[in-house]
């Protein structure tokens, strides 16, 4: 299936939970809104058309510029979660996204929510450790949101545009 | 439940024993690097492992937003430091899609040739180390002679032997030299004067042909050798669905029995570059396997690797006899000072240890708004969890093992 089949197929089904599509770049993805992420996911997995078995990649982008003027070019400041699908079955690929605030409620330092597809591809399980410890993201339902690559008591989410290195760590010098 | 004397939960029944948490690493010799693995162990059975990683995390993504793609190719080296070449690869074809540049023919033999014995190079460690993890020295200092032999022909290509940079975006950094001076191990083991002057492609085709005859060799040593197939066979079990839903790819996809590889089904960027070459996926199952071995089992693991070795030198011996007909050059110019496009990519490319990812967002800046490199060994050892649930304590060694992960390229 092309791109544009699998977006006609989930237009079909979800209608406005699709909420946008960019078949122009190099890789084309479809945009899906925060709530409907983890039944869009659950279909894509199921329906024997699409039979999306393995997510190839989960991760975030954190669209944010300290500079305002940068920062007009870059869209409004938000979270981006990409998924790449790939379905061994069928041979196809998708790429999924989902844009969030960057904030929960604009208030800096409440992570922004997203629900979970760990439950629908396993490997997900890691990636959003990986994605809520680099890039600062609570994916709601997950089993075990514990941070993965940095310590358990690190501040801090290194791959946010605004993250700050520490001065030190421990008593050690850091910076 | 019968009482079998072999069935080692029988033990339980005879000692009481306590539950008990041990520390397995990060130091350990066969966690392949600094790995901890949390063990929740009632005597010798294993209920549950929980790893514990990011020992050498370093944050390459968050470095790779302050660097041009050129600059960062350094630090893919530092990822899977057994397949620089590999890795090297993956971001400079990321780089070139997002581009949307291609490199001439000349440069796509080059790379074909190197990352194919970068593949024989990183097989030969896994190999050789799995043999360790399970108590057999020789084969490891065997794979090392040979190993090291590839290491001194990438020295003469590119001056480093472990980080390379040599495949850049826009093609290959040098072209094959003309005259070496032969690598002293080849020259030791196939009795020739230390001081024979010859072409990089001659020194890399007698040691192909000294190599394809050790393959037997290995397969005496380890794979057809009873001790081995008794740690092995039938252990770790992972099913296709397992694999696929766990996200492993590479090797251990392929032991499942999934019949998958990007070099011909990736993306057409990738496998363009290995059209018109002659070659098999090995994919299990085998039907030399022993009877022990299961579909998916440590075994199956292995032996796609042995095969994968035997695949690679057919390549790089093609690649070989396409080079000197190749068009164009070796490398095209890629500007440091390039502002990327405000396009994002994802490619994939099949290293050694599976498939490697990188994500390049652009944002007409010289830099990228944002460097994501997946591991495959990340994904691979996600799986760990569930396969020695409930195995004993001296087979965790064998089935991690036969993930073959890097820690490297695990933390980034």
């Amino acid at each position: 299936m092309t791109i544009q089949e699998i977006n006609a197929r989930l237009v079909e089904k979800f209608g406005s939970q699709i909420t946008g599509q960019n078949f122009d770049n190099p890789d084309p993805w479809i945009e899906v809104s925060v709530d409907a992420i983890a039944d869009v996911a659950r279909f894509l997995k199921s329906d024997p058309a699409l039979a999306f078995d393995a997510l190839n990649n989960l991760t975030a982008t954190d669209w944010f510029d300290a500079d305002a003027k940068k920062q007009a070019k870059l869209g409004d400041p938000r979270i981006e979660v990409v998924y790449h699908l790939y379905s061994y079955r069928n041979k196809h690929h998708a790429i999924l996204k989902v844009k969030s605030p960057r904030w929960r409620d604009g208030v800096a330092g409440q992570l922004p929510q997203i629900p979970t597809v760990s439950s629908v591809w396993a490997v997900a399980d890691w990636h959003e450790r990986e994605a809520f410890d680099l890039v600062g993201i609570d994916f709601v339902g997950h089993p075990d949101l514990r941070r993965i690559l940095c310590s358990e008591d690190w501040q801090g989410h290194p791959l946010r545009k605004d993250y700050e290195f520490p001065l030190e760590y421990h008593g050690i010098r850091a910076r | 439940m019968s009482l079998h004397l072999e069935d080692p939960r029988v033990i339980e029944f005879d000692v009481r024993t306590d539950e008990m948490l041990v520390n397995m690493g990060p130091q350990h010799p066969s966690t392949h690097g600094v790995l901890r693995l949390l063990l929740r162990t009632d005597g010798e059975v294993v209920s549950q492992v929980i790893p514990h990683l990011g020992y050498l995390h370093r944050c390459a993504e968050k470095i790779g937003e302050n660097l041009s793609l050129p600059q960062w190719i350094p630090y893919t080296d530092r990822m899977d430091y057994l397949a620089g070449m590999n890795m090297n690869l993956g971001l400079s074809l990321a780089a070139e899609k997002l581009m949307g540049v291609e490199v001439p023919a000349k440069a796509q033999v080059l790379r074909v040739m190197i990352a194919e014995l970068g593949r024989v190079a990183s097989h030969l460690v896994g190999m050789g180390a799995y043999g360790l993890d399970l108590g057999t020295f020789s084969p490891f200092l065997y794979a090392f002679r040979e190993r090291e032999i590839i290491l001194d022909l990438f020295e003469e290509l590119c001056g480093a032997r472990l980080t390379y940079s040599y495949i850049v975006p826009g093609g290959v950094t040098h072209d094959l030299p003309a005259k070496i001076t032969i690598p002293p191990g080849l020259a030791q083991l196939t009795g020739e004067k230390p001081t024979l002057q010859l072409s990089w492609i001659d020194a890399c085709l007698r040691f192909l042909n000294w190599l394809e005859k050790r393959i037997p060799e290995y397969h005496t040593l380890l794979t057809e050798n009873q001790i081995f197939i008794k740690r092995t066979a039938g252990l770790g079990i992972m099913d296709r669905e397992t694999a696929i839903d766990f996200g492993c790819t590479g090797p251990v996809l392929r032991g499942s029995g999934v019949d998958h590889d990007l070099r011909r089904d990736g993306e057409p960027i990738y496998t363009r570059m290995y059209q018109g070459y002659q070659f098999d996926i090995p994919v299990a199952p085998f039907a030399v396997a022993p009877p022990e071995a299961v579909l998916g089992d440590n075994w199956c693991r292995f032996y796609v690797r042995m095969m994968e070795v035997v695949q690679a030198i057919r390549l790089v011996r093609q690649a070989i006899e396409k080079y000197p007909t190749a068009e164009g050059t070796h490398r095209i110019p890629f500007k440091q000072a390039t502002k990327l496009p405000r396009k994002e990519v994802y490619l994939e490319t099949e290293c050694p240890r599976g498939q490697m990812g990188f994500y390049l967002v652009g944002a007409d800046a010289n830099n990228p708004f944002r460097a994501r490199a997946k591991s495959s060994s990340f994904c691979n050892l996600s799986v760990t969890e569930k396969l020695c649930e409930g195995c004993l304590i001296a087979d965790i060694p064998a089935i991690v093992g036969s993930l073959d992960i890097v820690m490297g390229e695990i933390d980034r």
